[in-house]
């Protein structure tokens, strides 16, 4: 077999770079009238169809683009090939999660009502997950059928929203940091307060639109605690962050579409996520990726089945995935942090520069250093609110 | 056919029946959601219940009255940006395109078999920092050292122009296409100047295109987000900004639809006061 062309190699042909990969508020805008009717949510049928204990025919999955491995020349997903192979069961896999509050906007009525959304796996980052948690949107997991969920790595085992993982498991973590062109700063960055402070970098630094990295990167420089988010400490962070936006020190709030202006100079450093800069680096090796020293965040995309999926069968591919061999075939592919244990070893097989890169397979030094960001302060109103007015919207 | 001829009357309401089901079930019945929407409160905890909640029309207009004014102030600059370019554009094709028509035409409308979002994303290449457009204004002393155009109003602005254009020049080169050329001959004959005869023929006749052309580009411009997101800063959003995050982000279903609403109320009356400054009746329209 061939090694399929990894999400790198793929970039590097798109001729947008990291643009094209970032379709956020426009995809948005498409995203239809979720929640038009007053629906209550109480109506919401989660965890209540239950484990047939019979694969389906059948198995749709809704994830992010570039986010498994792909076959470049035949185009089809190696790993859902033999997936399909092993079980008989075929995989419809579709890349139509851009944004987490878009799929949300896309689904929300239907779940609402207890419907189905045509998924049985769907991928969504923590806090995102935790809401649908919290909404009862999806099923429990037959954790029967998931022998291999003991290879979930320990540090994302038991997060406050789902403390047993009995509805969610992560697909890919990521490190969220600072993002720079050393040349072009003229120093070493270890802190976001010197995006803020240094005035040879006006205008020339992004941070991210979504709350929970900048946020978290702004509560730890500020001395805080992001995973027990406190009034004072965001209230005293988003000030910090509004003087940046007033003085024109930050120059814009982005998706991944960071990325390009970065390698074009464009911005000389900015907040940005590992995956990206594994891709970045690869192109740029004058670019450079840090944690900064008061810690960086991490994060993790989750496998849900929402209201409606087929329970067994989204279980079982939950269950051929957690194979460390697999993970590492994905791994090799997509460059974020992977949670199953075991596929570092795996890993070698395929790609040893892999296995040792920082990004992909942190040290425990670096784990140590970064935090999860408190999911329910991720998704209340006032917070999102104060943030949102900060990036303009 | 018997039938049809025995109830004669009802053929143009069976010729308006798409027209109606398509306005019924497009517009009509969205706006009504959206009105209904626009007085509800709640979240996604409790659900949201219909309260008669004119406290979302309040809070919207007294915590984004920037946003909105700086919405239409963009859209409007914009539009008469498209204008100034547009007509030129659409007056040579129209009357010095001669057999080149089609052609030129068809690269009006080229840019739009690209989707919206690569083309607003393409303007942050030729805007970037160290591109040529940057460079070259900086030669000249149009920009200082160090300033940028990408991440300003200036660029936003450019990013809506550009995007609308066609939507300015092809009625423009429609209405100036009809022209009976006869009519500009005999200005000349009765001694106008040509200047005098675009001013006093050509342009006059030309306003109906100028009409569609302004509320085409005008309206669609006003809600638009795209350009404020991916080529400006926070301080450039725009009310479609807002809208948007109180969809999607938020989930303030009310006051995202209120916002909606009183955007487009504030362009139904700036095109009401327009219409009669123009007199739609005079221009035909």
């Amino acid at each position: 077999m061939t090694r399929p062309l990894t999400r790198r190699q793929l970039l590097e042909r798109a001729a947008l770079g990291g643009a094209a990969l970032s379709l956020p508020a426009f995809l948005a805008s498409c995203g239809g009238s979720g929640g038009i009717e007053g629906t209550a949510t109480t109506t919401a049928g989660g965890a209540t169809t239950g484990s047939s204990k019979k694969l389906a025919s059948k198995l749709t999955i809704s994830n992010w683009t570039l986010y498994i491995d792909v076959d470049e020349k035949t185009k089809a997903y190696p790993t859902l090939e033999q997936f399909t192979d092993e079980t008989g069961v075929e995989v419809d896999y579709i890349e139509d999660v851009n944004d987490n509050d878009e799929w949300f906007g896309k689904n929300q009525a239907a779940l609402a009502k207890g419907q189905a959304v045509g998924r049985d796996v769907t991928v969504l980052t923590d806090w995102m997950a935790a809401r649908m948690v919290r909404l009862g949107y999806v099923e429990k997991l037959d954790k029967q059928a998931i022998p291999n969920s003991s290879n979930l790595v320990d540090a994302l085992a038991s997060p406050g929203w789902d403390p047993d993982r009995e509805y969610s498991l992560p697909w890919q973590s990521g490190l969220t940091g600072i993002g720079y062109d050393p040349e072009k700063v003229g120093r070493e960055l270890t802190s976001v307060g010197q995006l803020l402070d240094d005035p040879k970098l006006k205008g020339k630094v992004t941070f991210l639109t979504e709350m929970p990295d900048t946020m978290g990167l702004m509560i730890l420089d500020g001395g805080g605690d992001p995973t027990k988010v406190v009034k004072a400490e965001f209230d005293r962070a988003i000030d910090r962050l509004q003087r940046g936006v007033d003085s024109g020190q930050i120059r814009q709030f982005t998706g991944n579409d960071y990325s390009g202006p970065l390698a074009k100079g464009d911005i000389w450093a900015c907040v940005a996520w590992s995956g990206d800069m594994v891709q970045l680096t690869a192109d740029n090796p004058k670019l450079k990726f840090v944690i900064p020293e008061a810690g960086g965040m991490i994060w993790t995309d989750n496998m849900l089945i929402p209201t409606g999926g087929d329970v067994y069968t989204a279980s079982t591919f939950m269950n051929y995935v957690y194979d460390p061999k697999v993970a590492a075939q994905i791994e090799a592919y997509v460059n974020y942090i992977c949670p199953v244990e075991g596929a570092v070893e795996e890993i070698k097989a395929i790609d040893p520069s892999l296995a040792s890169n920082q990004l992909i397979f942190p040290e425990a030094a670096t784990l140590a250093k970064v935090k999860i960001f408190d999911a329910e302060a991720a998704d209340e109103k006032a917070y999102k609110e104060a943030f949102q007015a900060v990036i303009g919207a | 056919m018997a039938w049809l001829h025995r109830h004669r009357g009802t053929i143009p309401y069976l010729l308006l029946a798409p027209g109606l089901a398509w306005l019924a079930v497009f517009f009509l019945v969205p706006t009504y959601y959206l009105a209904n929407t626009s007085l509800q409160t709640g979240s996604l905890d409790v659900g949201y219940a219909f309260t008669w909640a004119w406290e979302n029309y309040s809070d919207a207009v007294s915590t984004y009255h920037e946003q909105f004014v700086r919405s239409l102030e963009y859209a409007g600059v914009a539009t008469v940006a498209a204008l100034l370019v547009s007509y030129p554009l659409a007056y040579f094709v129209a009357f010095r395109g001669g057999r080149w028509k089609a052609l030129l035409l068809l690269l009006i409308i080229a840019p739009f078999f690209v989707t919206y979002l690569i083309r607003t994303l393409a303007w942050q290449t030729i805007l970037a920092d160290s591109g040529f457009v940057v460079g070259v204004l900086q030669t000249v002393g149009l920009l200082g050292e160090g300033d940028r155009l990408l991440a300003t109003s200036t660029a936003v602005v450019a990013g809506i122009t550009y995007n609308f254009l066609p939507f300015m020049a092809l009625p423009l080169y429609v209405s100036l296409e009809q022209i009976d050329g006869r009519l500009i001959e005999a200005a000349e004959d009765l001694y106008a100047s040509s200047w005098k005869a675009f001013l006093r023929v050509t342009l006059p006749l030309s306003l109906p295109g100028v009409f569609a052309g302004t509320l085409l580009t005008f309206i669609p411009a006003a809600g638009d987000f795209v350009n404020a997101e991916l080529l400006g800063t926070p301080r450039q959003s725009m009310i479609g900004n807002v809208i948007q995050s109180k969809f999607l982000v938020l989930t303030d279903y009310g006051q995202a639809a209120a916002l909606s609403f009183t955007l487009m109320a504030a362009i139904l009356v700036l095109i009401a006061v327009y219409t009669r400054a123009l007199g739609t009746d005079r221009l035909g329209v």
